[in-house]
């Protein structure tokens, strides 16, 4: 019997009880669905978390203090100035950050706990920050420690509901600045609100509110994207020097991105002081008295969660999937029942067990087909809706995937009953009803 | 036109001491107790017998559905009983047609349909397949039926179409088991004639059957009682001619 014979008397068996085929098309159609949908899912919460992520910078490094300095010592403005003069190869810009959170106050209103960054002006080219309205405090009023601010546009509004905040005077803890610009509005990124916060020149944030010790932290750019991990080498070794760390203290376990491995070698190669260091290497990162953290570790430890997200997700799906494979199995062993004559005459008059074996694996191939095609439209359908504020990204080789699967679940489930079919013998088959 | 004289030269199927037992210890059964059968070609042989008698175990042998305890049964030239299931699948479809007392159509396939099915397990083309299926439903005289379902045809009808099936392959032997036991006597009637044409036209016939009616048609009539073969006489006088 040729192939398209075998394929037309298949579909013949699944269009004869329409019902019940379609049904058990329903369940594979939810089992593919859901398979491709939820995978989407995933695959679209984790490309909001990445863009989140780029968002933030990804040729953006950030050094923060551990707070326990071990003898060495702050990371002050001082610090910073030499780090950005030192000339490192893939560092394009060092900024400094002191940050306190103060009540700000307009003559009408005021508001408690707002972020009050001191900063150059080259924060608003390493930060995701831009200016909408205005201009930045310029390098002379930043090295003259004038009282001139840039304001989150959440802030502007509050503090001046009726105008423009642009050239008006707001309070700071009893000093007066003027407002010289306005931020575009941002979205949110950590636990700070970056649309309510004051930036304004770090010589007069630090006379004013946090004294000349210790900065919050440093932003540095890397020149290129693919240079973050070299300039964060580049930083650790600059500053174990500025520190005076000694680089036995730079051991090389960090997963959050700390400048260590690199900084250790070639820390040992220049300074020399590594001798009788490997005796001591063990120590751990958080032994430095600060970390650098990119966003690309960041990216990466994400996309390592998403990932494991999206597996489960996808697992899940596959249960239904199964499910709906043994909705086959259960429906094909009926069919074979309820056909054993037609098995009967068929062999009567010639039919070998091949092709009845082959009538009803087609048979159950045709319907887990059909219904994996029809869910993959009805997944691609569904993806184009947000669900729980994910908008699913479709993966390209998941439909494949869950189409190839579902086939492969109906031959793989119709080789029971139709392998029974097969084996009846003839006169038993015919006897029958 | 052939009539038979010796029963002993070879024909298209030979039986030698065939035995038939079922089932195991004190619910043995002997369905067959040694039969010998030879069966020319062109012969028009009906087997008679009451039921119990084993006739339908005979049946199933001739049609090589199923395979004997012990003897040889030789058919068109090659021994049946030594082959594996896929053999006599195709010996079924190249060797024999069968006609049933209850049809045995495909329902959900036309006539038409129906009538080429063995075609299509012997792999013909399907053009080929068409035009011999189309022919053979034109010699029961159903061509204008082609495309009805068996539910749609009578019975009488319906047995025509499964004798066009079992004429399409252009069988050895065609087989009929009691073919019109689920008739009215009208039906009986064409079906009986459509026998008697095909012997007419020399096809080797064998109909299983209790019916004298049946039985008077054929040329020779082979009886049949617990298991062995009680009488074998020739109607060589009787229905020669074609009956209209």
């Amino acid at each position: 019997m040729k192939f398209g014979d075998i394929l037309l008397s298949a579909l013949r068996g699944v269009t004869a009880n329409k019902l019940r085929s379609i049904l058990t098309m329903l369940g594979v159609l939810i089992g593919v669905g859901a398979v491709i949908l939820l995978m989407a899912v995933g695959n679209g919460s984790a490309q909001r978390v990445n863009s989140l992520i780029t968002s933030l910078g990804t040729n953006t490094l950030t050094i923060r203090a551990n707070g326990q300095s071990s003898g060495s010592q702050e990371i002050t403005l001082a610090v910073s100035k030499k780090l950005a003069a030192a000339g490192l190869g893939h560092v394009k810009l060092v900024v400094p950050e002191a940050t306190t959170s103060l009540t700000v106050s307009s003559t009408s209103t005021s508001e408690s706990d707002v972020s009050i960054i001191g900063t150059t002006p080259a924060y608003f080219s390493v930060s995701t920050a831009t200016i909408a309205s205005g201009a930045s405090f310029t390098d002379a009023e930043d090295t003259a420690a004038d009282k001139v601010a840039v304001i989150g546009s959440t802030l502007a509004t509050e503090l001046f509901p009726t105008g423009s905040a642009l050239g008006q005077a707001i309070t700071v803890d009893g000093d007066s600045f003027t407002v010289v610009g306005i931020l575009a509005t941002q979205t949110s990124t950590g636990f700070t609100d970056p649309n309510s916060e004051v930036i304004a020149p770090i010589t007069r944030v630090q006379r004013s509110y946090t004294g000349f010790g210790a900065l919050t932290e440093l932003m540095a750019e890397a020149k290129t994207s693919g240079g973050v991990t070299a300039a964060e080498g580049e930083l650790g070794v600059e500053l174990n020097q500025l520190l005076g760390v000694s680089a036995t203290t730079s051991s090389n376990t960090s997963s959050t991105g700390t400048a260590t491995g690199a900084a250790g070698a070639t820390g040992a190669g220049r300074a020399g002081r590594t001798r009788g260091a490997a005796a001591s290497g063990a120590t751990s990162a958080s032994s430095l008295p600060y970390s650098i953290t990119s966003a690309s570790t960041l990216l990466s430890t994400a996309e390592a969660s998403a990932t494991s997200f999206t597996v489960l997700l996808a697992a899940v799906a596959a249960i239904s999937l199964l499910v709906g494979g043994i909705g086959v199995t259960n429906v094909m062993l009926v069919t074979v029942t309820e056909r054993t004559r037609e098995i009967g005459i068929r062999k009567a008059v010639g039919a070998t067990r091949g092709a009845i074996l082959g009538q009803f694996l087609a048979e159950a191939a045709i319907l887990t087909l059909l219904g994996g095609i029809l869910g993959v439209i009805v997944a691609v359908f569904l993806s184009q809706f947000e669900i729980d504020g994910t908008q699913p990204v479709i993966i390209g080789y998941s439909i494949p995937l869950a189409l190839g699967v579902s086939v492969a679940i109906g031959v793989f489930f119709g080789v029971y009953p139709a392998g029974r079919a097969a084996r009846m013998r003839p006169i038993q088959a015919l006897r029958s009803i | 036109m052939a009539t038979s004289q010796a029963v002993t030269e070879t024909g298209v199927l030979e039986l030698r001491g065939i035995h038939q037992l079922y089932g195991t210890g004190d619910a043995q059964v002997h369905a067959l107790r040694g039969i010998d059968l030879t069966v020319k070609a062109g012969d028009y042989l009906a087997i008679m017998g009451p039921s119990g008698s084993g006739k339908s175990t005979l049946m199933n042998l001739l049609g090589c559905l199923d395979v004997a305890s012990s003897g040889t049964y030789v058919l068109a030239g090659s021994d049946v009983s030594e082959m594996d299931e896929r053999q006599l699948a195709i010996v079924r479809n190249r060797e024999i047609g069968f006609i049933f007392q209850s049809f045995n159509l495909v329902p959900r396939m036309t006539a038409l349909q129906n009538a080429e099915l063995p075609l299509a397990y012997g792999g013909v083309r399907y053009a080929e397949r068409k035009r011999r299926a189309m022919e053979a439903l034109e010699m029961v005289g159903l061509s204008h039926r082609a495309d009805h379902r068996p539910q749609q045809l009578s019975g009488g009808q319906q047995q025509r179409v499964a004798i066009a099936r079992a004429l399409v392959t252009g069988p050895t032997l065609i087989l009929a088991d009691e073919p019109t036991g689920n008739l009215d006597s009208e039906s009986t009637h064409e079906i009986l004639a459509i026998f008697d044409q095909l012997a007419a036209q020399g096809r080797t016939i064998v109909i299983i059957t209790h019916e004298d009616a049946v039985g008077d048609r054929a040329h020779r009539v082979v009886t049949i009682s617990d298991g062995l073969i009680t009488g074998d006489h020739l109607h060589a006088d009787k229905n020669l001619e074609p009956v209209r």
